[in-house]
């Protein structure tokens, strides 16, 4: 069952990724052009997914606006995991005064409405990518924090370690060398686990008119344009973007639970 | 104190636990102010720090038509060009005493913006609420009964489907379908736009809103209350009764619901952030009257005192809570112990 499942959702993911970078490419160069002629046309066998307010062809978009969406979301990952990794690792070498600090730090930050500060950060700075990125990785780390710093505090307690520190090798190195890598299956998954969180959080905000500059497509404001054009009538300018946005969901969902059901069955529960 | 005895036993158990109660009360308390007043600090440095001007904010179109000398004119009334720290501490102290401050983009002083908007969140929160408490109890009770049959298989695809579906797009489609498909329901609004506001109007209003949040919480809650009467089914007490003859009833009331229902008080601590952004989005698409509308408004417009002000008590609504939820496990389970 979970096999199944897992192989459905790597397909599927693997047909998004594949429309994302394809189809932009092999699309005629009319299709990116704003063209009032064309615009507001339902779907048809000459615009697959209808056009748009601006005539813009809409399998085009939503395949761009994958491409953005997916690209924030793995450097969001990426960070976010990166960061929690330091954090972790660290507190589970250093012990003491900076364990207990650092961890009062991530339960603090953990326990932050997520979303309500990545409005307030992304408000700050309009259309910034870099605050998009910042707003979604600063809050995202302390799970992948407490998670390897338990494994961390496992391998810490490990004879070889004890070895390493009596060969006389410093923390840093135990970090880099020891606890890092024992730490890295988890961190893996929790990467994947954080991927649909990500692009839940850019989509997000662009809708709500704070990420991405309108004209910029990612799924969040394709969604935000779908907003004005349902009211009169453009139903597939919300079902395109939206089925986009549910397939990867549930693709990255599934494959992360089967990563997660292979690598790290109890740790995990509290990432998803 | 006799420890000899069981009484004894027992109610020295009662004291160590109210000892640990009261500790963990007040270490969450202790760090709990610290937290919001750096946050409130951070959000007046951030503001410092951005690029946006809040007095294009302030005046929106009318910021092209405003001559330079108006434009500073307007900057130094209302403090607009105080650094991040005067700022800070003048907001800091006036919040001590109990002056919210007033909001710059609905012009009017922050405390009524909240009295006029907190009934109307309240409202829809409340309603969507016990849509989803209703939805996810039904849903995961009949599907925990029937494990494997169509219901159980339709009732958890559905909702493993609906948590990939962010709330907006729900939102979106509910107006498409609700309000100009079928032309049920307005598509916006909470009241009438002319004539005196009824009950009848107002709840006419709320049914696509309080749907569309309830349905949203839906499935996370679905799917526990599933998992957990499910395990409660099977469990040796369960089994044992319904040797016994004891009627299905009778099995639900005293071994599944008790079961299912501990899903419902981590909802009110782990899920809160959860109903504050759904609200957020919820709001925002139907245009309800709400606060968590106001919110999106105030960070587009940096009205600061506004901002400020829904930023830390939706963080203290947060923590407090978690701090509920953890409570509410201590009572529940005499296994848990409250020392973090």
């Amino acid at each position: 069952m979970t096999d199944k499942l897992a192989r459905a959702s790597l397909v599927a993911l693997g047909v998004v990724v594949l429309y994302a970078v394809v189809a932009p490419m092999l699309a005629p160069a009319a299709w990116h052009e704003v063209s009032l002629a064309a615009a507001r046309r339902a779907p048809s066998w000459a615009h697959w997914f209808g056009t748009d307010n601006a005539g813009r062809d809409l399998f085009v978009r939503v395949a761009l606006g994958l491409r953005v969406s997916l690209l924030i979301a793995v450097v969001c990952a990426l960070v976010s995991t990166v960061l929690g990794v330091l954090v972790g690792t660290i507190a589970a070498a250093a012990g003491g005064v900076v364990d207990s600090v650092l961890m009062r730090f991530t339960d603090a930050t953990n326990a932050l409405p997520h979303l309500l500060l990545g409005i307030v950060i992304v408000a700050f700075f309009p259309g910034n990518l870099v605050a998009i990125i910042a707003s979604i990785s600063l809050t995202h780390w302390p799970q992948v924090a407490r998670i390897v710093r338990s494994v961390a505090l496992t391998t810490h307690r490990m004879e070889f370690v004890d070895a390493a520190y009596l060969t006389g090798a410093s923390r840093g190195f135990v970090v880099a060398r020891h606890l890092i890598p024992a730490a890295a299956g988890q961190a893996a998954v929790a990467l994947v686990l954080l991927l649909p969180h990500a692009i839940w959080h850019e989509s997000t905000l662009s809708f709500l008119g704070l990420g991405l500059a309108p004209d910029r497509a990612s799924l969040g404001t394709l969604l935000a344009i779908s907003r004005g054009e349902v009211l009169i009538g453009g139903w597939w300018t919300l079902a395109f973007p939206a089925l986009a946005l549910v397939v990867t969901t549930l693709a990255v969902s599934g494959v992360a639970r089967a990563l997660r059901h292979r690598f790290a069955p109890q740790a995990l529960a509290r990432v998803a | 104190m006799d420890t000899l005895t069981a009484a004894g036993l027992v109610a020295g158990r009662r004291a160590r636990r109210r000892r640990e109660v009261r500790g963990l009360v007040g270490r969450r308390l202790l760090w709990t102010v610290p937290l919001l007043v750096m946050i409130s600090l951070g959000l007046f440095v951030l503001a410092d720090a951005s690029p946006f001007d809040p007095l294009v904010g302030y005046l929106g179109d009318r910021y092209q038509f405003t001559s330079t000398a108006q434009r500073e004119a307007i900057t130094a009334a209302l403090q607009l060009d105080q650094g991040w720290w005067s700022a800070w501490t003048a907001w800091l102290a006036d919040v001590a005493l109990g002056d919210l401050g007033h909001s710059r983009s609905y012009a009017m002083p922050v405390a009524s913006v909240v009295a006029e908007r907190l009934p109307w969140t309240l409202l829809l929160s409340a309603t969507g609420l016990v849509i989803a408490v209703a939805l996810g109890l039904a849903g995961g009770l009949v599907a925990a009964f029937r494990p494997g049959s169509w219901v159980d298989r339709v009732a958890s695809g559905l909702a493993l489907i609906a948590q990939a579906v962010p709330p907006f797009v729900l939102a979106l489609a509910a107006v498409v379908v609700g309000a100009l498909a079928l032309g049920w329901f307005p598509a916006g609004g909470a009241r009438p736009v002319v004539g005196a506001v009824t009950w009848v109007g107002v709840a006419h209003h709320l049914v696509l809103p309080a749907l569309v949040l309830g349905v949203s919480q839906t499935p996370w809650l679905l799917l526990t209350v599933r998992a957990e009467a499910t395990e409660a089914l099977a469990s040796d007490p369960v089994r044992g009764a319904v040797t016994r003859g004891v009627g299905w009833a009778q099995v639900v009331r005293g071994h599944v619901l008790p079961a299912a229902l501990v899903p419902l008080v981590t909802l009110v601590g782990v899920r809160l952030p959860e109903l504050i952004v759904g609200a957020v989005l919820v709001e925002e698409v139907f245009a309800w009257p709400g606060l968590a509308a106001a919110l999106v408004t105030s960070a587009r417009t940096l009205d600061l005192p506004l901002l400020a002000f829904l930023t830390v008590t939706s963080t203290a609504l947060v923590l407090l809570g978690s701090l509920l939820a953890d409570l509410a496990y201590l009572a529940i389970d005499p296994r848990v112990r409250a020392d973090d």
